[in-house]
């Protein structure tokens, strides 16, 4: 094991969402390049604590890299400069004595600052809540195995089904385009048998609800799969323009028909 | 406090639809009139908003991270079982119930884990309808995989990812829901109090984390789905935010809390690196199916690059042990096997608090491929945190707080012994007894919110009358004021430690007296140590900021608190069991490093009931009766 490094950070602080914010910089000591990211945090946060100051507020939840709950901008690189690594499982071995880290909140108008680097991430909910998912209610569908689904499509579903929806691709697109979160939706459930009756729907209304959260639109720069812990694949936002286009050519407007019931 | 099990007359294989046939039902127009709250998101708590829903009845759901898709739910790795007999190798309802009632070590309530393995097939239909993409063979068909403490392959998995497939599942469900308006999602709100109006449960209050608001919620019943409270340990596999409050909030309106000192200790999880490790992290058990526990034989080889360490040096003390299980023997034999090499001196790495898991027999056999097939995530994982890469070295891993047993006592409805107050996944006792097997923790989240508590709730709601309440009610009123009161308690201290100090602190006496192995004398010193740091807290605790933002220190102190009077609670319980039964060892009461039960003694739920901040708490005992699984020692062997 090799010994502590000191580290300067340069930590955007904001009271609130109104509130403006600016940069502070504090000092890292005695680090272990065995610690984590964010548990270097939690010591200088006890020390501003002990100092009777507030302390940097940064969501995180499982520090395993799965829940999707920590992120944000580590030197301008959205998670840090680990590949593949959400914010939670970067090491501190990534960095050395003497670094210079700036921290910032995930950029963008969709996602605004609720306090330092949290942010607010709920349009993401509202965009699976436009058809990110399967009209099945609980009940007694058929066998499980009823419904034979080659190796292959249920490889590229869950590659796609990965996503932990950190909002990484968000904030690392210069567009501040959410499509491959949406994409990634999109493409789990359209690869599958399940996902068909509601396939072309599904793309319309998802997409329309990320125009409407005020999300950037897609130029493929391909910072988001650069960018994403899980790896998604920009292959899916062709996918999902795909669905989207024929969903437009395609899908009628809904038929209400009186007294059926 | 009188314990009724309501568990239907009966043989065991007909009890359950039996029980749905006499339940009564709630007519499809009238659902809509009863508000049902459910806290928690994660397996059981979305899957119970979500179905609920869709019956009809009127829904609020509360999660404290951002997003229901947060639950910790989501970290669960390995698997999920279902008594599906895909693989013709002889599973069946029964097997999946016996296997169930005997990892438990016969300290689970027969009828509740026969009805488990029941649903269990239902389970695995439901989720491959809403698009779960579960494992499959090039055939198409679903694929399996074997876990602890089963001969059998019953268990389905998304590679490592099960959790987060199956809780993303329940999620879209939820969502789908939401979107409708049959639930009204409230996320970043902490509930910190149950209110119930003449004994019955009629609301909670919460606490809006960004804007501090304390607001009261009304209800016709409510559902907790909050989870375990293994971050008692300080460090544990648990998210950071996994806490006992509601639960015990619960507990000190009138809910039993059952065997609190049930709790799991995984075998292979990455052992501690430093001083300010904030987690565990664990490697699923599915690596058990491919990879060899062994330590050096000799002590003086522990320093030893473990390549160089001859075979004939090796001790594969799982295989040794437990031939017949070998390295898939069950959770808490395992991390007992692992502790008993360590402090014989044999373990590995750091403090010498580690044993090897290794791969090098299967790359052999299968090649490295297949193996990145199985486990790849799992490896990556390993070696972002480790910086060791397992297809080269063997993992070192040691035993973790995962999971805990014990939870609220419920009946066979799910209901505590506070009526309309309904418990479902960890957060309950029911299923698991002293031991839970692998891959039954998400099984038994989803019986609960699927396919159990929407029965169950309808009775509830259709058996009783509910008189028209508001938030103006002295009941709501005195809760909404001694959340306030508390909030500002915490905030004024104005002392020199951390929440975080004192949480460890405990988590330090917790994990050294009331964790793997337990003595008497260990947990007397815990029981006089736990309410020194306690009154310290009180007096010396220092929160900075207001109670009217986002303030994730003055979060943390309050689940600090509780977690400071219920350790005691666990301690006291373990203290009481004098015996030894699954995920509960007490040192005295074993047969050469094997669990002894005393079944004449202790074969009872302890479901104890609070009684003041001064007093002790009183016990009340549930008889268990195994009429369908002779009680009989453990083998693994």
């Amino acid at each position: 094991m090799s010994g502590t490094m000191n580290i300067k950070l340069k930590v955007w602080r904001q009271a609130g969402p109104k509130a403006p914010g600016k940069f502070e910089e504090y000092t890292a000591t005695e680090v272990s390049p065995e610690s984590s990211f964010l548990e270097m945090l939690d010591v200088v946060n006890e020390k501003l604590v002990l100092e009777g100051k507030d302390p940097i507020a940064f969501d995180h939840d499982c520090r395993e890299g799965i829940c999707g709950m920590c992120g944000m901008m580590i030197n301008g690189v959205a998670h840090g400069p680990s590949k593949l690594t959400t914010t939670c499982q970067l090491h501190m071995r990534s960095f050395k004595d003497g670094d210079s880290i700036t921290l910032e909140p995930w950029r963008a108008k969709a996602f605004p600052v609720i306090r330092d680097l949290v942010v607010d991430r709920s349009p993401l909910d509202r965009i699976i809540q436009a058809g990110g998912f399967i009209s099945v209610a609980t009940g007694s569908p058929q066998d499980a195995n009823a419904l034979p689904i080659s190796k292959m499509d249920a490889d590229e579903a869950m590659d796609a089904a990965a996503c932990i929806g950190c909002g990484a691709c968000v904030a690392a697109c210069p567009n501040a385009s959410v499509s491959l979160f949406t994409a990634a939706k999109i493409s789990h459930l359209g690869l599958l048998p399940q996902g068909q009756p509601e396939r072309y729907r599904r793309a319309l209304s998802m997409v329309a609800q990320m125009d409407l959260e005020g999300f950037g639109g897609c130029t493929l720069f391909g910072e988001c799969m650069a960018a994403c812990p899980k790896g998604i694949s920009i292959d899916f936002i062709k996918r999902m323009n795909g669905d989207y286009i024929w969903g437009a050519i395609t899908e009628k407007p809904e038929k209400v028909t009186l007294g059926s019931g | 406090m009188k314990l009724d099990s309501r568990i239907p007359s009966g043989p065991i294989a007909e009890k359950w639809d039996k029980h749905r046939f006499e339940m009564k039902l709630v007519n499809p127009a009238n659902k809509r009139k009863y508000h049902v709250i459910v806290v928690g998101s994660g397996l059981a708590g979305a899957s119970a908003a979500a179905s609920m829903s869709e019956l009809g009845y009127n829904v609020s759901c509360f999660a404290f991270q951002d997003s229901p898709r947060r639950a910790h739910s989501i970290a669960a790795q390995g698997g999920i079982n279902g008594a599906k007999n895909y693989r013709n190798d002889g599973d069946s309802i029964q097997r999946l119930f016996y296997d169930t009632v005997k990892g438990g070590d016969f300290r689970a309530r027969e009828a509740n884990v026969y009805r488990l393995a029941q649903v269990s097939v239902d389970i695995i239909d439901q989720c491959v309808a809403q698009g779960v993409p579960f494992a499959r063979e090039y055939g198409g068909l679903l694929a399996n995989r074997s876990f602890g403490g089963a001969q059998v392959s019953r268990t389905f998995y998304a590679r490592g990812q099960t959790g987060q497939q199956l809780l993303l599942g329940a999620y879209q469900a939820l969502e789908k829901e939401i979107a409708r308006g049959g639930v009204k999602m409230y996320n970043r709100h902490e509930m910190l109090e149950l209110v119930t109006i003449n004994g019955v449960a009629r609301g909670i209050v919460t606490r809006d984390l960004i804007t501090g608001k304390v607001e009261a919620h009304v209800a016709d019943a409510v559902v907790l789905g909050t989870g375990g409270y293994g971050n008692v340990f300080y460090l544990s596999t648990n998210a950071q935010g996994c806490n006992a409050t509601a639960i015990y909030r619960a507990y000190k309106k009138g809910a039993a809390f059952a065997n609190p000192c049930y709790t799991q200790i995984h075998p292979t999880c990455i052992p501690v690196a430093g001083e300010h490790q904030s987690k565990l992290t664990l490697m699923s058990e599915s690596l058990r199916n491919d990879g060899r526990v062994w330590v050096p034989k000799k002590r003086e080889d522990v320093g030893r690059k473990p390549s160089e360490i001859p075979e004939e040096d090796r001790d594969y003390f799982l295989e040794r042990k437990y031939p017949s299980y070998g390295n898939l023997a069950p959770r808490d034999i395992s991390s007992r096997a692992a502790k008993e090499a360590c402090d014989d001196g044999r373990g590995v790495g750091p403090g010498g608090r580690g044993v090897y898991l290794d791969f090098a027999d299967s790359i052999k056999r299968l090649g490295a491929r297949e193996i990145a097939e199985r486990y790849g995530n799992l490896f990556e994982m390993y070696q972002r945190i480790t910086d060791e890469n397992p297809y080269e070295v063997p993992m070192r891993i040691y035993p973790a707080s995962h999971y805990t047993m014990g939870g609220l006592w419920v009946d066979y409805n799910l209901m505590s012994t506070i009526p309309g107050l309904h418990v479902i996944g960890e957060a309950n006792f029911s299923d698991h007894g002293a031991n839970r097997l692998g891959a039954s923790a998400l099984m038994q989240g989803l019986a609960d919110g699927y396919f159990v508590l929407p029965y169950t709730i309808g009775h509830y709601l259709a058996s009783n009358q509910f008189e028209k309440v508001t938030t103006d009610h002295p009941e709501f009123r005195a809760a909404v004021e001694a959340v306030e009161q508390r909030t500002a308690r915490l905030l004024g201290i104005n002392g020199k430690r951390t929440a975080d100090s004192f949480h460890r602190a405990l988590g330090r006496i917790m994990w050294e007296q009331c964790g793997m192995a337990r003595n008497e004398t260990g947990l007397k010193q815990a029981l006089r140590e736990i309410p020194a740091v306690r009154e310290e807290f009180w007096q010396n605790l220092t929160v900075p900021g207001t109670g009217d933002s986002l303030n994730q220190q003055l979060e943390k102190a309050g689940r600090v608190a509780d977690f400071l009077e219920f350790g005691e609670l666990m301690c006291l319980d373990a203290l009481h069991r004098e015996e030894s039964c699954g995920g509960h060892f007490r040192e005295e009461y074993q047969d050469a490093g094997e669990a002894k039960r005393n079944d004449d003694a202790f074969c009872y739920v302890a479901a104890w009931e609070y009684t003041g901040d001064t007093s002790a708490p009183v016990l009340n005992k549930e008889p268990l009766a195994f009429e369908n699984v002779h009680l009989a020692t453990r083998s693994y062997k």
